[in-house]
Parts: C-alpha cells; sequence; structure tokens
C-alpha cells in the first residue's frame, strides 16, 4: 500500500545531508512551509543551497535559516526587503552567495528541471548585466539567453490537503511555486493543512499529481508558531 | 503649470487601459492605477504570484496570508478570478499574452531602454523580481515615473546611467508633466500638463523630442 504520510517534519526531513539543494516554496509568507524550515532548521544540515524567490523575512522560517549559517549560496529573484536583515548582514559579509535570477527565468529554470527540459532560450535579460557571461542566440527577430535548469535533492512546499498518494491541492496564491518545485526535486516534501481519504479530491482539480510527491506531513493549526 | 500628483497619474494612465485588456501593475506608484480603472470596463489585473482578477484591498480584519499580490499587500479575487502556479504566470508574462505592464522607472531612454531595478550602487542589494519579465513580455510596456529627479534632472535620458531591465522595451511614458510615445524615430509628446508649454518640457528633458502630429 503507498502511503507517503509521515507523523511529523521532522521524521520528513531526516535524511536530509549537508551541501543539499533544497527549494522552498512560498511567495514571501504566502505558501511558505514555516513548519517544514523550522525542522530543517532543528535537524542541523549545513552548507545549504537555498532556491527560493525571497530570501526571508524577519527572524522566523527562511531568514531563521540564514541566521543560523545553514546556508552557503541562495538563488532568488528579490531578497531585498524592509525586513530582510538577516540576508543583508550575511550577504554585505561574505557569508552568502546569491544568484540573483529574474523571476520568470527562475520559474522556467525550476519547470524546466522537472520536465527533463536540457537548457531554453529565453529573452528575458537580454542587454543586461544579468545575462552577462551567458550564452546568447538570435532567433527569428528576437534576442535570447540560455539559461540552465535548476535541480534539486529536496522541495518543501506547503499544500491545502494532500491523500496518501501525495495528489495535492493548494489554497490560493500559496500555490505559487509549489507544483514547479514538486516536480524538481529528487524528494519532494508537503506540509498540509488537512490530509484526506483516497478519492476525497476531486480527480478533475488535482493540482499536483502525487508522482511529484515524496513525503506529506500534516501539520495541525495548533502546532503552528506564530510567523 | 499644474504638475500631476500620484494620484492624477493613476487616473491617466487608467484612462488609457481599453475593456477587456489584461494587465500587470508593477509595485509601488503602478499600483495605485487600481483605484481609477474606469468604472463599467472590465479589465483584468493579473500577479506574479498567480492570480488573474485581482479585486480591492479586503476590509479590514478580513486580510487573507494565502491571497497576496506582487507587493506582498492583502488583495481580494474578482469573481471568476482564478489562481496558478509561477511557471504559468510567466508563461503569460512572455509569452506575449497581457496586453499591458504598467511599470516604475529610475530611468527611460530615448530608445526605450529601461532602467528600475538596481540603482548600480556598490553597496545596493539587488532585487529583480518579474520586472525583466514584464519588460520583455508585455504587448504593451508603460513607464509611470516623475518626469524629474529629486536633484531636477530629467529621468529621461540619452542613454540609460543605470543598469538595464531590458532594451528598447518602452512604448509610453507617463510622467507628472507630459505623455510621451517612444517611436522608432524617437520621443512623440502626446500631451502636456496644463499650462506647460512644449517649449518648456523640452528645456525640462534631457532629449530631443518631437511634437505629436495627431495625438493618439
Amino acid at each position: 500500500m503507498i502511503d507517503k504520510f509521515v507523523a511529523t517534519p521532522a521524521q520528513a526531513l531526516a535524511d536530509l545531508r549537508d551541501g543539499a539543494t533544497v527549494m522552498i516554496g512560498g511567495f514571501g509568507n504566502a505558501g511558505m512551509p514555516a513548519e517544514l524550515i523550522d525542522a530543517l532548521i532543528a535537524q542541523g544540515a549545513r552548507e545549504l543551497t537555498i532556491v527560493n524567490n525571497n530570501a526571508g523575512n524577519g527572524d522566523t522560517g527562511l531568514a531563521a535559516l540564514l541566521k543560523a549559517k545553514r546556508v552557503r549560496k541562495i538563488l532568488c529573484s528579490f531578497p531585498r526587503q524592509v525586513d530582510s536583515w538577516h540576508f543583508d548582514a550575511l550577504y554585505r559579509a561574505g557569508e552568502l552567495e546569491l544568484e540573483l535570477v529574474p523571476q520568470g527565468t527562475l520559474a522556467e529554470r525550476i519547470r524546466a528541471a522537472g520536465a527533463g527540459i536540457g537548457a531554453f532560450y529565453t529573452p528575458t535579460a537580454f542587454g543586461t548585466r544579468l545575462a552577462e557571461g551567458k550564452e546568447t542566440r538570435r532567433i527569428g527577430d528576437r534576442d535570447y539567453v540560455l539559461e540552465y535548469p535548476i535541480h534539486a535533492d529536496y522541495a518543501l512546499i506547503k499544500a491545502d490537503r494532500a491523500d496518501r498518494w501525495g495528489n495535492l491541492v493548494y489554497r490560493k496564491s500559496a500555490r505559487n511555486f509549489g507544483p514547479i518545485m514538486a516536480a524538481a526535486a529528487k524528494c519532494t516534501v508537503v506540509q498540509v493543512r488537512e490530509t484526506v481519504e483516497l478519492g476525497a479530491l476531486d480527480p478533475e482539480a488535482v493540482v499536483t499529481p502525487g508522482i511529484f510527491v515524496k513525503r506529506v506531513v500534516k501539520v495541525v493549526p495548533a502546532q503552528r508558531k506564530a510567523a | 503649470m499644474k504638475k500631476l500628483d500620484r494620484k492624477q497619474m493613476a487616473a491617466r494612465v487608467a484612462r488609457d487601459i481599453p475593456e477587456g485588456a489584461y494587465v500587470n501593475l508593477g509595485i509601488g506608484l503602478p499600483t495605485l492605477v487600481a483605484d481609477y480603472l474606469p468604472k463599467g470596463r472590465e479589465i483584468i489585473l493579473h500577479s506574479e504570484n498567480g492570480i488573474l482578477g485581482i479585486g480591492p484591498k479586503p476590509p479590514a480584519g478580513e486580510d487573507d496570508e494565502d491571497l497576496i499580490n506582487a507587493g506582498k499587500e492583502p488583495v481580494t479575487l474578482l469573481t471568476g478570478g482564478c489562481y496558478f502556479h509561477h511557471a504559468d504566470s510567466f508563461a503569460m508574462i512572455r509569452g506575449r499574452h497581457l496586453d499591458f505592464a504598467v511599470l516604475g522607472a529610475f530611468q527611460v531612454s530615448a530608445q526605450g531602454d529601461l532602467a528600475n531595478w538596481h540603482t548600480g550602487a556598490p553597496d545596493a542589494i539587488p532585487a529583480v523580481g518579474g520586472a525583466m519579465d514584464l519588460a520583455v513580455g508585455a504587448k504593451k510596456v508603460v513607464v509611470m515615473m516623475e518626469h524629474l529627479t529629486k536633484q531636477g534632472e530629467s529621468k529621461i535620458v540619452e542613454r540609460c546611467t543605470y543598469p538595464l531591465t531590458g532594451a528598447r522595451c518602452v512604448d509610453r511614458i507617463y510622467t507628472d508633466l507630459a505623455v510621451i510615445d517612444v517611436k522608432a524615430d524617437g520621443l512623440h509628446v502626446v500631451e502636456t500638463v496644463e499650462g506647460l508649454s512644449f517649449e518648456e518640457l523640452q528645456r525640462l528633458t534631457g532629449v530631443p523630442l518631437k511634437r505629436l502630429a495627431s495625438a493618439a
């Protein structure tokens, strides 16, 4: 019997090693898998490469992971926020490598990894400093930049509901990077608000099919910490 | 002359967005345009984080942390609106499905180059978000900005000195002084604010302007 449900966030991340590349879902706080990030901090893995749209806010979640100095490199599109002080300090001190990627290129590089695409040409960033050193090509009447997929060892994402096969539905704009990160990682771990019986999710409305998901942890609201 | 304030600039941009348009409003000043869209026109606002059909801000106390716009502010969803993931969202942008992107800017060049993501300062923390995708992807890219910097320098320049967001991507510039179209043969003034002559606008602007024969 397939059963992807795991009892706790800690169990779900027990085999994550130093040096891993970890995608973390969320755009700002929407879709941020806060309890999985807490478990990653507690787990202790170091020298991580993190892929997220941002670089943490305030003192919790991804910002706390950075503050604990577990991250060697971050790939993101928008690190600078009014409350990104942990990122700012580490970046300025040269303790954190940043690969700044335009948001759509970030999304497409993640999608390409999950879809088995070797590389792709995008018009985004042509003629800008974010395309410096990259291969370019004129196709038709437009100029494009060659971009490569981003593969990950783990994806930590948040969905709303899941069944034991790992089929997922999301909630509102919290979906953001979840579906594409799920496909791009070798081991996708999902925290959900609710687990349901097989058949309870409308097959027409499943957003992420379970084939992309390895582990599902239900996070009950009572265990939630203030964001 | 009567300079437009931020709200008047937003209303001026909003006036040009037609019925049925799919529109992305950039963070900051462009977001204000949403408040001035003409009543009676059905216009669908897109947000990079995966929303089509953004509605007004929720009433106080009814924020939903799972429903935010690209500026991470709480929003609502119009009836008929929908959600999608990030790769689909940027397929809409790069794939030329959006009719308008309204973006803020530090500088726009006479050729329509846009600089709006980085001041170029060595200690600045760079952040680009979806700006470069919007610049190359929307069918029509319009910029909304003050005409002059706080020091009184023209933000319309011969060549951008700040790092580029996109090359030759801007179609129209809305400022607090004028509306200017970027065309292959240069910058055409569509209109100026009340009490501002073409000659005075030219004096304030860093590059040669043309009078538009017939206003668009």
